[in-house]
């Protein structure tokens, strides 16, 4: 069918962990790797060498399949280590697969980062044509581009000095200006590419949302935010522990990550494994409790909440330790955050387990699915941290003395005002 | 699907046929990227090209008169000193010169290979041209030399581009080698300016092949440089030139340069994971 843009078979990437580790492997240690083998094969000439005894496999994707017509717009979603980047990094030929296949119909570009390849010594007129061609421009398409680019990126005062002398949001609009000139029909494309400020964001989504409604351009995009894909996307793809986990309609993509995430809160937090930092206070629960001091499965708007921590701690007096609730809506938006440094208050942990309660008089949250993660630090050092940790769900209420809260006034949070009108 | 629409496919194991068609697609980048080398080299220096003149005149100076001058060498018959230890310097100059500024291509360009696609044996084979640009301006300044002794060089100068892609094989294959060798083990980068300085020794760089013992000779032929400067020598000045340093050297060259390609494309799809 000539409407098929990509098509993703059985696709899959294996690591070898060694049980060497670190990042660098030194010559010497290669060295005495053969020695050993050599001396392995000596006492033992018939057996063969058992690779699996010193070397585990890791799939980092697999049994990945997946097709996209022209003009679909696909977001690869999941969690930390599910297998996006990986993925991601073998849709833009990175790394090779370790089986399957991918075919792309059309030309390809693909973005993982803006200015990448940029050079500080360089001019913005030299950086233009280093970067265009890394990103796979001829020379005589930067040369036609090149007055659109510069217009676009408003650095032309700048166009003959070094980049290294550019401020950073030149820089970034440099760099940008570039990437928005290629012209492919199928691109691969980061999330990174939303760093920058919340300006520069929206003009980033908007940009990519003109390219890709007025010309069937194919776009494949990752990411860890949720609202930035469900915006940009029809098609998604979800991704757990490198299987696929769903693959269709954005909207449905969305509610399983979404359900899958919860599933997590239901484990009971010390026994958790995925989690980080030293564990200096290492969280045992959570518990949301309403205004009865109850334990609660809803938590009505505009009532009195307590979230109830209780911390292990494993040193006498940790040095300058803070505990902090954070708070996201089912979008993947932060909506909030709960802590001892914003509110001035120093605590005092002892050795053992500690309860920690953040009390909300008010809860501000209309009727979603929050999720919550928890993090805690001593020494400004990551002492522990949950993602997923719990999730609070609010109900209905009446919040400021009024009982119907108009549909089309929702937001995440109600803000505690009043309002008055005067005349003269 | 239209017959004119470009079909990319992406699977475990690709061939050296699409390699080499993927190296041609990707040779604006390769001009780019030597373009880059060079020009970041010569930025914000004062005297910037220069110093490609002033390297070898230095080095050639040096050599005349300590192994000329003060060691008494013998030259090759009938030619100026200065002329033969330049007709050294300058393949020498170009092989280690590729080598020096390629072993370490690949992980001073990290950032592009853990973002982009494209053929990564374009980052050390870019460094050539750096290399070969310096060649040239070197080889203006030694005709300028010839002119100066009032010197003819030999008919047998035809021969010398043959020389002078040995010595492309041979520096490509090594630089393949060692810049792949180096994303893995950085180990690597502190032995080539060593690699570098002992082959400036045991290469007739300052000196002529004709001082070497005679029951030497076998075993000094088996370094390649030995062949291409003594055939550069032998090109310009028809001096001697020993069969076995340059069936050596053509061999070696060729082996090296095969070695290196298969190495590098054998390391390479892991080059993302480990720089």
């Amino acid at each position: 069918m000539s409407d098929i843009a990509v098509r993703v078979e059985n696709l899959g990437k294996k690591y070898i962990i060694g049980h060497r580790g670190g990042e660098y492997a030194r010559f010497n240690e290669f060295l005495s790797g053969i020695g050993k083998n050599i001396l392995r094969r000596l006492k033992n000439p018939l057996k063969p060498y058992d690779v699996s005894l010193e070397l585990e496999d890791f799939w980092a994707v697999r049994n990945v399949s997946f097709e996209l017509k022209k003009g679909d717009r696909l977001g690869i979603i999941g969690h930390n280590g599910s297998g996006k980047s990986t993925t991601l990094k073998m849709l833009s030929r990175i790394t090779t697969p370790t089986e399957g296949r991918i075919s792309m119909y059309g030309r390809v570009a693909s973005l993982l980062e803006v200015g990448t390849g940029f050079h500080p010594e360089l001019t913005g007129r030299e950086n233009i044509y280093l970067n265009g061609s890394i990103l796979g421009m001829t020379r005589s398409e930067i040369r036609k581009k090149f007055d659109e680019i510069v217009d676009f990126s408003g650095v032309e005062k700048f166009l003959d000095t070094p980049v290294k002398r550019y401020s950073s949001g030149m820089y970034v609009r440099l760099a940008f200006a570039v990437a928005a000139h290629l012209n492919p029909e199928i691109m691969v494309v980061d999330e990174v590419l939303s760093v920058g400020d919340a300006e520069f964001q929206k003009k980033c989504i908007g940009k990519m949302q003109d390219i890709s409604s007025d010309s069937g351009k194919t776009i494949l995009f990752v990411s860890h935010n949720l609202r930035a894909v469900q915006l940009l996307c029809n098609k998604g793809l979800l991704l757990n522990h490198g299987q696929m986990q769903h693959f269709g309609d954005m909207t449905e993509t969305a509610g399983k990550y979404i359900e899958g995430r919860e599933k997590f809160t239901q484990i009971p937090l010390d026994q958790r494994t995925d989690r980080k930092g030293t564990g200096e206070l290492r969280f045992i629960s959570c518990t949301i409790k309403s205004e009865d001091g109850k334990e609660a499965a809803f938590l009505p708007l505009g009532q009195g909440l307590t979230i109830e921590l209780k911390i292990e701690c494993t040193k006498e007096t940790p040095v300058d330790p803070d505990v902090e609730v954070r708070i996201f809506s089912s979008g993947d938006l932060k909506v909030g955050s709960l802590n001892f440094r914003n509110s001035g208050y120093l605590p005092q942990f002892r050795k053992g387990i500690n309860t920690v309660r953040f009390h909300l008089p008010k809860n501000p949250f209309y009727p979603d699915n929050y999720v919550i993660n928890l993090f805690s630090s001593t020494n400004n050092l990551v002492a522990d941290y949950i993602t997923n940790a719990a999730v609070l769900k609010t109900i209905d209420g009446s919040f400021q003395n009024s009982d119907i809260i108009s549909q089309s006034y929702r937001t995440s949070v109600a803000l505690e005002y009043s309002v008055d009108v005067t005349h003269q | 699907m239209r017959p004119e629409e470009k079909v990319l496919v992406i699977e475990a194991n690709r061939t050296g046929m699409l390699y080499l068609r993927d190296f041609w697609n990707y040779r604006e980048l390769f001009f780019t990227l030597a373009w880059r080398d060079i020009v970041v080299r010569y930025k914000q220096t004062i005297v910037g090209i220069l110093w490609t003149i002033l390297r070898p005149v230095a080095t050639m100076s040096v050599f005349t008169v300590v192994f000329g001058k003060i060691a008494k060498l013998p030259s090759d018959a009938g030619v100026p000193y200065v002329l033969m230890v330049f007709a050294g310097m300058l393949p020498w100059q170009f092989i280690s010169g590729t080598i020096t500024t390629g072993s370490d291509a690949l992980v001073g360009n990290q950032a592009l290979i853990s973002k982009v696609y494209f053929p990564r044996m374009i980052i050390p084979t870019a460094r050539i041209i750096m290399a070969l640009v310096e060649f040239l301006i070197n080889a203006v300044i030694f005709a300028v030399l010839f002119a100066w002794f009032r010197y003819v060089p030999s008919w047998q100068i035809v021969f010398l581009p043959l020389f002078l892609f040995m010595g492309i094989l041979l520096a490509l294959g090594v630089t393949y080698f060692i810049s792949s060798l180096n994303v893995k083990y950085r180990d690597f980068q502190y032995v080539v300016p060593f690699f570098v300085q002992f082959g400036l020794y045991v290469s007739p760089i300052g000196f002529s092949s004709s001082v070497v013992p005679e029951k030497w000779r076998l075993l000094y032929a088996c370094n390649p440089v030995v062949g291409i400067v003594d055939g550069v020598r032998w090109c310009l000045f028809n001096s001697s030139l020993m069969a076995e340093s340059v069936v050596s050297a053509a061999v070696i060259s060729v082996a090296f340069f095969l070695f290196g390609i298969w190495f590098f494309r054998k390391m390479e799809y892991q080059f993302a994971d480990f720089i």
